[in-house]
């Protein structure tokens, strides 16, 4: 599996540290209250297909990525730098 | 204050092998250059004197032996000379007793480091003029193209093991060869 940083190029995965769902990007208000930040902390969906997930390039550029991959086939669709995104996950 | 003796990572002799060179370097001074959002016209400007523009990703400028190296998102690291003013263009801080510099060449050295950097550093795919931040083995580095084999940065507490890694893909080569 090959992960394409958009700084480093196209590398190994081992390169990267997975950390879980772009969910993470959404945070909610300091005091949205306990609902959504259960939501934000603890509730994730488990999709078969595609997905949108946060990786980190640590053997490389040192930085967040948003990866588009396929949990069914392991395709990868591409990767963005966090840093360069407008709003939180889609 | 007490007095610091400064000394080298490494004190190896250059070690020979069929082709295949390796040696520890001192880079001298080395400092990392971390662009604020919106200073590039500030940055072009305090690196004129020196030569250098601020390089793309995976690439490095180099002038009269100093270099400016990409070494991640909007960062370089500025090697063999004292960093000059840059005032609020960006975050400078010395790195020259962080790291360690190893240098490969000869005609099987792009063979040799790619038994440990996953990366096609073959001179067509990775000519000079191109830089990496990369894994050596599991450590990080940094492998900057020459046009005689390669620089080789590494944190200085990892130089020996570095050297030790190289050392045996170079002995390996040379017993097949």
């Amino acid at each position: 599996m090959r992960i394409p940083c958009p700084l480093c190029g196209p590398r190994d995965r081992r390169e990267f540290t997975y950390y879980g769902s772009d969910d993470y990007l959404n945070r909610p208000a300091p005091d949205a209250g306990a609902g959504p930040w259960d939501d934000h902390l603890h509730l994730r969906a488990n999709p078969a297909g595609e997905t949108h997930d946060l990786w980190y390039h640590e053997a490389g550029c040192a930085q967040w990525l948003r990866v588009h991959r396929n949990t069914v086939s392991h395709e990868i669709y591409g990767a963005a730098l966090v840093a360069g995104l407008k709003g939180g996950a889609q | 204050m007490p007095e610091l003796i400064a000394k080298p990572a490494l004190e190896k002799a250059p070690l020979t092998l069929g082709t295949c060179r390796l040696e520890a370097v001192d880079l001298g001074p080395i400092t990392s250059v971390a662009l604020f959002p919106g200073q590039e016209k500030a940055m072009a400007k305090a690196l004129k004197p020196l030569g250098l523009s601020f390089p793309d990703p995976n690439s490095l400028s180099a002038k009269a032996g100093v270099q400016l190296v990409w070494t991640g998102r909007e960062q370089a690291f500025l090697i063999g000379v004292t960093a000059p003013d840059f005032g609020a263009a960006a975050a400078v801080t010395d790195q020259s007793g962080g790291w360690a510099a190893l240098r490969l060449s000869g005609d099987k050295a792009a063979e040799v480091l790619m038994r440990h950097v996953p990366l096609d550093l073959r001179a067509a795919a990775f000519p000079p003029g191109r830089a990496v931040r990369a894994p050596l083995g599991h450590m990080s580095s940094v492998v900057i193209r020459e046009e005689a084999g390669f620089l080789i940065l590494i944190f200085r507490s990892m130089a020996r093991t570095a050297w030790h890694e190289i050392e045996v893909a170079m002995r390996t080569l040379a017993a097949r060869a």
